[in-house]
């Protein structure tokens, strides 16, 4: 990716001499994209057609919509917040437009309107959780299911189909000359942008203070409660967008239209070593996360693996990258600590490398 | 001084031991011994060596030369709880209890007392965990739940803890940095009772004052090696400053002369209910006033308000002349206010980022066009600061968690003289700091004021009030008592005022 120089990776800490060289070997972000560019390669080479443009065309329209839902969800995990509520979103959304073309309106007012309601779903997380002050896993567990209900008010259980060509035909072509989905160009575009807000803007700097010490943010000037209200908005706005592209591309909106599709989305910022308790991550990761689903996915569907394994194999990923990046963690951690806090600790030992002391209770 | 060193060999001691970190020696053939009955404490800067030998004679860490001694002979101990089991207890600044477990279930957890099935005997539990209260000659309740008990009263627990495991050696790793005065001095009482009963003591603290009135004996260590040890009797401060940083300290208390100039900071009638009302001052340009006050009298809360990080629920902050918008920091700062907030683990610094981003986080908008953050920029705003404030660093880009309090504090203070303020406030700006870096903050903020900085200074450290401030405000349980000038300013006026003269006085935290 374009970005991502900084290492505020799990392994960030170029503290200690000794530690360097490894902290550069043991990003996670790193180690997933190795991962992905070896996925990649045994792929292309045990598997017939996998590296065929076609395939590969398909395999990335494939992730188009958690892909653009994955890039405002990083900017969340970092500043320490999630949305759970953005596959119900594109549910929404995808009901409204099956149900305003039905009623015949045109495409172009009902692009805008469903953009809008996106945006207010996701101002409605972002005032229960800035001014309500409930946390966004219960408030977006809520709205998850409210979107989702709301979905279904809207369109029943019916499907609506017949999408004209001129607009199905986008989000199903490539740009021309290359193997790129339209909506995929799109997802690299916006990529690029969220990686520069993240990483080389005062806002990216921001959402890293949040994700890790909100009280220290709030007192350094910074307005947390309007980003993180600004950050809803946009994820709103996104999945809606989602909804839109994800109906176009089916030919088919229904209300239980990307029904899980929000697992998919955060195991793709997780395996890409964002934390789930933010402050720690980087878009390139994210990104090489949500490339390595989608390759797996391909992979295994092409090689005739069951979709029920593929959740499997998608479940231990998740787990893995949530486990994996601690446990390089405590380790570069302690060989850190072993040589930093050689002296008197600046600050009161973390507990856990000490169990059981007897004047902890911990 | 203690008839029992010829006797009876040392509680706890360390002989000749060396301990290195990779290339780092953090302590260098250091000897320490612990009597029965016998406070000693431990001194030297942040940085000497005093944590990790706390850590050696508590188990965390082993000796590379050099062995620990337990009643004279040698040990080895594998872990914390070897030695634990030998009777050793280390009681820590900030206490981890369980906040949702009773004072008695904290003191117990895990070795419960049983009865049949497994059950536990809660009566056996209540009914030790008050003797054990009544031996430290304190009154908590053993039924109270550990939450919204205070540091200092976590304190206690956690030293009835240790009494609960028969421990013969009692470790305090700075004990007394968030204590006020009276919370201090029961902890003393307790400390003393134990001594009588034949502990030993092995007691830090940054405060001299209080090396003096507690402990027999003090050993002093810079830089990893071992200084001296030696009876207190017969030692004044500066002896005890002059072992620690090795030279002649320049004064503590580098108060400059400085003109007086406009109004900088007005604050009128500033109120939030239940907390502090009608609270009016001034702070000039040129001009160091100290907000002194026992905790809890609400000096924070003020700050807080002053700054916007509280809403206030009535009154006007005014900074040079321009009226702030209320609960908005974003605006304060806009308009020449900083605030370096007391707990500078938790809201002055953000822990895992960089000396750099830190430094950078109150000027984001100012380090490149279009919101943007150019590199070159953010590094050159904090090279600039760690050099005028001296900061002791490896890299700009470490995080702030592998620096020392002190270089911590002043990361704080770069954070925020970064934003060329017209008046800083500084919440506790030595608070848990050592000699040395304190002498340097205090040189800091005496010459900012001279260069015209307005500074309001709350402390608890009436020394420091008394030293550097031209004029004291005083507040008692939510109102501004006192303005005291500093010609007038005296232990004895600070205090009167703070306590509130006569009505009731020593209020806990």
């Amino acid at each position: 990716m374009a970005m991502a120089p900084e290492p505020t990776g799990p392994a960030a800490g170029e503290a200690a001499p000794i530690a360097f060289e490894w902290s550069r070997l043991l990003r996670w972000d790193v180690a997933v994209g190795i991962l992905l560019v070896a996925v990649f390669a045994t792929g292309a080479g045990s598997t017939s057609d996998f590296a065929s443009s076609s395939n590969l065309s398909f395999a990335l329209n494939d992730i188009a919509e958690v892909g653009l839902i994955a890039l405002p969800m990083t900017l969340l995990v970092v500043a320490g917040q999630i949305d759970l509520s953005v596959a119900s979103m594109l549910g929404l959304a995808s009901s409204l437009v099956g149900q305003l073309w039905d009623a015949g309106w045109t495409f172009e007012t009902i692009v805008p309107v469903v953009l809008v309601v996106g945006v207010l779903g996701g101002l409605l997380n972002g005032w229960l959780v800035t001014s309500v002050g409930l946390p966004s896993l219960a408030v977006t567990i809520g709205t998850l299911t409210l979107f989702r209900g709301l979905a279904s008010v809207v369109l029943g259980t019916e499907a609506v189909t017949q999408f004209p060509a001129t607009y199905t035909d986008w989000v199903r072509e490539d740009v021309p000359g290359t193997f790129v989905p339209y909506p995929i160009a799109l997802f690299a575009v916006v990529a690029v942008v969220t990686a520069v807000v993240l990483h080389a803007t005062g806002v990216g700097r921001s959402l890293y203070a949040i994700g890790s010490q909100e009280d220290a943010a709030f007192f350094a000037g910074i307005r947390v409660r309007r980003i993180k209200l600004v950050l809803f908005a946009v994820s709103g706005l996104f999945a809606a967008f989602a909804g839109i592209v994800y109906t176009l591309r089916y030919g088919s909106a229904r209300a239980d239209n990307g029904l899980g599709l929000e697992m998919v989305v955060i195991a793709s910022v997780l395996l890409g070593g964002v934390d789930f308790n933010g402050g720690r991550g980087t878009l390139g990761g994210a990104v090489a996360g949500l490339l390595l689903i989608g390759i797996l996915k391909n992979l295994l569907t092409l090689n005739d693996v069951t979709n029920e394994v593929q959740v499997i194999v998608t479940g231990l990923l998740l787990v893995l990258s949530v486990l994996t990046p601690r446990l390089v963690e405590s380790v570069t951690t302690r060989r850190q600590s072993r040589a930093l806090r050689a002296g008197d600790a600046p600050t009161p030992p973390p507990p856990s490398p000490r169990p059981g002391l007897s004047t902890r209770t911990g | 001084m203690n008839k029992s060193d010829s006797v009876r060999p040392p509680v706890l001691a360390l002989r000749g031991v060396s301990k290195s970190f990779g290339a780092v020696r953090a302590l260098r053939d250091v000897s320490l011994e612990l009597h029965a009955g016998e406070a000693h404490a431990l001194a030297g800067e942040n940085g000497a060596g005093k944590s990790t030998l706390i850590k050696t004679l508590a188990g965390v860490h082993r000796p590379d030369v050099g062995e620990v001694l337990l009643n004279g002979e040698p040990v080895v101990f594998h872990g914390p709880k070897d030695a634990r089991d030998a009777g050793i207890a280390v009681i820590y600044q900030e206490p981890t209890l369980f906040p949702d477990l009773t004072i008695a279930e904290n003191i117990f957890m895990g070795r419960q007392p049983r009865r049949s099935l497994g059950r536990i005997d809660h009566r056996a539990v209540r009914r030790t965990t008050g003797e054990l209260m009544r031996r430290l000659g304190v009154s908590l309740d053993a039924d109270r739940l550990a939450r919204g008990l205070s540091i200092a009263d976590q304190q206690i627990v956690e030293i009835a803890k240790a009494l609960s495991f028969d421990a013969r050696v009692l470790i305090m790793d700075e004990p007394t940095a968030a204590l006020t005065g009276s919370e201090v001095a029961r902890l003393f009482s307790v400390v003393e009772a134990l001594r009588a009963e034949g502990a030993a003591v092995l007691f830090i603290s940054h405060r001299l004052e209080e090396i003096f009135s507690l402990c027999q004996r003090v050993t002093t260590l810079r830089d990893g090696r071992w200084i001296s040890s030696e009876p207190v009797a017969g030692l004044t401060e500066d002896d005890l400053v002059r072992r620690m940083v090795g030279r002649d300290l320049d004064e503590l208390y580098p108060k400059q002369q400085t003109t007086i100039g406009q109004v900088a900071l007005s604050v009128r009638r500033l109120t939030r209910e239940g907390v502090f009302r009608d609270v009016s001052f001034e702070v000039r340009r040129g001009e160091i006033v100290a907000l002194a006050g026992l905790v809890g009298a609400g000096r924070t809360e003020v700050a807080q308000a002053v700054f916007g990080v509280d809403r206030a629920d009535a009154g006007e902050v005014r900074v040079d002349g321009r009226a702030l918008p209320p609960a908005s920091p974003t605006a304060a700062m806009d308009a020449g206010l900083a605030l370096v907030p007391e707990d500078r683990r938790q809201r002055g610094l953000v822990m895992e980022m960089s000396i750099e981003r830190n430094i950078g986080l109150t000027g984001l908008g100012s380090l490149g066009r279009g919101g943007l953050v150019r590199r070159a920029l953010e590094r050159g705003r904090a090279a600039d600061w760690a050099a005028r404030l001296q900061l002791k660093y490896n890299r700009l880009s470490d995080s702030v968690e592998v620096l020392s309090g002190g270089n911590q504090q002043k990361v704080v203070l770069a954070k925020w003289l970064a934003t060329k303020p017209s008046v800083l406030i500084v919440d506790e700006p030595t608070r848990g700091i050592d000699v040395g870096t304190k002498a340097e903050v205090h040189r800091a903020l005496s010459a900012l004021a001279a260069d015209g900085l307005a500074v309001l200074m709350i402390s608890s450290d009436l020394p420091e009030v008394l030293g550097m401030a031209d004029r004291v405000l005083v507040m008692h349980e939510g109102l501004l008592v006192a303005e005291i000038p500093r010609s007038e300013a005296t232990e004895e006026s600070v205090m009167a005022a703070a306590t509130g003269r006569n009505t009731h006085s020593g209020r806990a935290a």
